[in-house]
């Protein structure tokens, strides 16, 4: 098995990786995080495998006892993996002050989830553009490391941050250099691979996913995929790590199409932007999750994300982009208007689809067929 | 089943008040619209800091989004300017207020007639999701200018693992863009910020909050002297303009007249004998179920919502390890510390991150605050809960399930009826009405014959 499939067999396998991890490291830890705002280099740094909390994609109703269905599909699919006992490798559980969908899931996991598992908080702010956020973030998580010392029963040293923090960039540098592999006129590799790629580096110990990708960059030398690229499409909006989605679109269109680039919490707004070195490596830290491209959730009082998901559009040559949000999502369903009128102005045209639990492919792929027929007759 | 008795009832003397104060505000903002008198208009969330802009001068007025949802809600407009939102491309499943406001905005028509009053800036304190993100578009339409606090950093609860230092840096965090923020109102505005002004909104906040919160702590009595839609009558001087000084004269008179209904034994519902709580909001177009329930005998005599939007409220734990809740006490050094810029922000941001439960709800929405509606229904001498599932405010529907179970474990019996608090489309008034029917059947309840 290649590299590349290896990251889908994780994606999908993630609790044996994981136990499997557990017995080559022992004395470690396992932190399931809810949101990409919880600073993982510092937990890494104290020995924390850190690792993200997904849904499966499977309808449930365990977590109906817990949450209103009016939360987003994301959040009870999470809830639910605990409740259904297929998270039993967590150790603790952290948030980053994330959306208050999230953080229903969060309480609710540590109220009814057995073992119940350490709650170790990150107050992340919840904005990331106030003139005073570095401050704050780094006083936090300054407090955060404290706790996951105490957990760890091990202090964090320079040393260990420096190291956690060369694992993490490093991580983000091969990432950059495959997503820059999708520029080409005929990328060599799909949109679905790279999903379960990125996806797959949530969930693992950093420092084996880099081994990974290296592994990865070698196979994507020169490959060609057996399929045509046809429109070049640009993913925006919530988590998503809907592979039934992807696939559909790139699989079982009668129009070819490759998603290309990505704006989503599992994707480009997870990686890109380094830490930068600073004496302070907190600072540092805290500065590199304030610069990020934010979530729509903490992109205020100025719309950030607009700019950053346009440049991503014109460098990755897109035609067009489907803009997906989870169901119920107020922060992304104020944005929708706003950035699909924003995108269209510039150039690129959009198709708004909401995403619930499990896909309707019948109806998506009848709706995606329509868009991309509507990219073809700009084309002619 | 509970005995019947007679109480005296009567209406509330400082009812006339509470409308007259309440009008005053959307008057004023009519006038704005219509251009008969400019005020300086700056609207936003009122559950936190609305007194910060009154340094510009005596003619600020805030427009509060919620508030303003709220009443388009009751007026029976909600789907009209929700229409207005709902046609630029808003789902229909965001916040009720967020949409009645947004469509007023876009559709410039203002609930109380006439225009909608463009405001002359944005000002928003977020801890909710929905906060931040509200205004984005608002100011983008007439290319306003907005500024945002982020008050999500909320204090934890007790036990939860917070040192002295960790909360230090979130009054920090507050204090410092509340000091941001004055600059940054005198240019938009272009006027001198008045500190003297300042300290006196912050003081008439702090004692506004915390005397509702007394008023609330009487109605423990039984019979209970505010009934449900008195109170939604009576909070909206705080949320509206309570860093007044009439607002903090108008709290005063309630608590006087609390105190002699209760002396008298002035009800407020004639034949209460049985006592609800009512989580969250209600659904504005829908207040006549309330008085459907009077009509069984039952009062629903508080919340969280009610009790503690705009703050004022202390959660503490007391000797025996019970979580309570009680008027938060201002400081006796209060006085003294408006008397400066920083004294006064930091008594605010102080106030908000001690006695903010709303907020603090929002951001750690199940752990504890389970327990508060568990403390009120206890301590306020109620015998179950009526639980609106609301569709429309996320932040008072999180966390609403284990609130509901917590209700359940303590021995309080809840019957819900799923709804939404502005958008009379998602609320079903024969099948609530039905569910109640059963629940309070189930309690030995039966309509009182009249």
């Amino acid at each position: 098995m290649g590299a590349i499939e290896k990251f889908q067999e994780i994606y999908e396998n993630r609790g044996d990786y994981i136990r499997d991890w557990k017995s080559r490291n022992p004395g470690s830890k396992v932190l399931g995080y809810f949101c990409t705002y919880v600073p993982e280099e510092i937990a890494y740094a104290g020995g924390v495998l850190t690792s993200r909390l997904l849904g499966s994609h499977e309808i449930e109703d365990d977590s109906a006892p817990h949450i209103f269905g009016m939360f987003c599909p994301f959040c009870r699919d999470v809830l639910a993996q605990g409740l259904q006992g297929k998270a039993d490798y967590i150790d603790g559980i952290s948030d980053g002050n994330c959306c208050m969908h999230l953080l229903q899931a969060f309480e609710a996991w540590y109220l009814n989830v057995r073992p119940q598992p350490k709650m170790i908080r990150a107050d992340v702010s919840c904005t990331t553009q106030t003139a005073r956020g570095v401050d704050y973030l780094t006083g936090e998580l300054k407090a955060f490391q404290k706790d996951i010392e105490e957990w760890m029963d091990r202090k964090i040293t320079v040393d260990d941050l420096d190291h956690s923090i060369d694992v993490f960039n490093q991580n983000r540098r091969l990432l950059r250099q495959v997503y820059d592999l999708r520029k080409a006129d005929d990328p060599p590799i799909s949109g679905l691979e790279c999903m379960y790629m990125v996806v797959a580096g949530q969930l693992m110990d950093k420092k084996e996913h880099n081994q990974l990708l290296e592994e990865a960059l070698v196979e994507l030398d020169g490959r060609k995929l057996d399929r045509e690229t046809g429109s070049r499409l640009m993913l925006i909006g919530s988590e998503n790590d809907d592979v039934e989605f992807i696939s559909m679109i790139e699989q079982k269109m009668t129009m070819p199409a490759t998603v290309v680039i990505d704006e989503h919490c599992t994707g480009t707004r997870y990686f890109l932007g380094e830490v930068i070195p600073d004496e302070d490596r907190i600072a540092a830290i805290a500065s590199r999750y304030l610069d990020r491209t934010p979530c729509p959730a903490k992109d205020w009082p100025k719309r950030i994300r607009f700019d950053r998901a346009l440049q991503l559009a014109k460098e990755w040559k897109v035609d067009g982009a489907i803009t997906l949000q989870q169901k119920f999502c107020d922060p992304h369903e104020i944005d929708m208007p706003s950035i699909r009128k924003y995108l269209e102005d510039n150039g690129v045209p959009t198709y708004f689809l909401e995403l619930d639990v499990t896909v309707p492919v019948g109806q998506f792929s009848t709706r995606v067929e329509a868009f991309l027929e509507s990219l073809m007759l700009d084309i002619l | 089943m509970s005995k019947l008795t007679r109480y005296p009832t009567k209406t509330f003397e400082c009812w006339g008040m509470a409308k007259e104060l309440r009008m005053d505000i959307y008057n004023k903002l009519a006038q704005k619209a219509s251009g008969e008198k400019d005020w300086l208009v700056a609207s936003g969330g009122t559950e936190g800091l609305i007194g910060l802009p009154a340094g510009l001068g005596d003619d600020y007025v805030p427009f509060g989004g919620e508030p303003y949802g709220a009443s388009t809600g009751a007026m029976g407009k909600s789907q009209e300017m929700m229409a207005y939102c709902e046609n630029k491309g808003y789902a229909r499943d965001l916040c009720g207020y967020c949409r009645n406001y947004l469509g007023s905005a876009f559709g410039d028509k203002f609930s109380f007639g006439g225009k909608y009053p463009h405001p002359d800036f944005y000002f928003q304190l977020h801890f909710c999701d929905t906060h931040g993100k509200w205004y984005q578009p608002a100011a983008e339409f007439t290319d306003s200018p907005y500024f945002v606090i982020d008050g999500g950093a909320m204090y934890r609860w007790p036990k939860w693992n917070e040192s002295k230092e960790r909360k230090q840096n979130k009054l920090n965090y507050l204090v410092q863009q509340m000091h941001d923020s004055i600059p940054w109102m005198e240019e938009v505005t272009g006027r001198e910020y008045d500190d003297e002004k300042l300290g006196e909104a912050v003081y008439n906040e702090i004692m506004c909050t915390s005397k509702w919160a007394k008023c609330c702590e009487l109605n423990k009595h039984i019979p209970a002297p505010m009934d449900q839609k008195s109170m939604y009558a009576f909070y909206v001087v705080h949320v509206l303009r309570r860093h007044t000084k009439e607002a903090v004269a108008f709290f005063d008179s309630l608590y006087d007249e609390l105190q002699d209904r209760i002396a008298k034994g002035i009800a407020a519902v004639e034949y209460e004998r049985y006592r609800l709580i009512h989580n969250s909001q209600p659904p504005w177009y829908a207040l006549n179920m309330f008085r459907y329930l009077e009509d069984f005998g039952v009062a629903c005599v508080g919340s969280q919502y009610d009790f503690m939007l705009s703050g004022g409220w202390d959660y503490y734990y007391d000797e025996d390890d019970v979580a309570r809740i009680r008027a938060a006490e201002p400081s006796p050094d209060l006085k003294q510390q408006i008397s400066t810029r920083d004294g006064a922000l930091t008594a605010l941001a102080s106030w908000y991150l001690e006695y903010g439960l709303q907020a603090r709800s929002f951001r750690f929405p199940m752990l504890e605050r389970r327990n508060i509606d568990v403390a009120i229904a206890r301590d306020w001498n109620c015998q179950g809960a009526i639980m609106h599932l609301n569709r429309g405010c996320e932040g008072w529907a999180v966390g609403q399930l284990e609130v509901r179970r917590a209700l359940v474990e303590n021995g309080f019996g809840v019957v819900t009826y799923e709804g939404n608090v502005a958008d009379p489309r998602e609320y079903d008034g024969p099948r609530t009405f039905a569910r109640i029917d059963a629940f309070l059947e189930s309690q030995g309840l039966k309509k009182i014959a009249t």
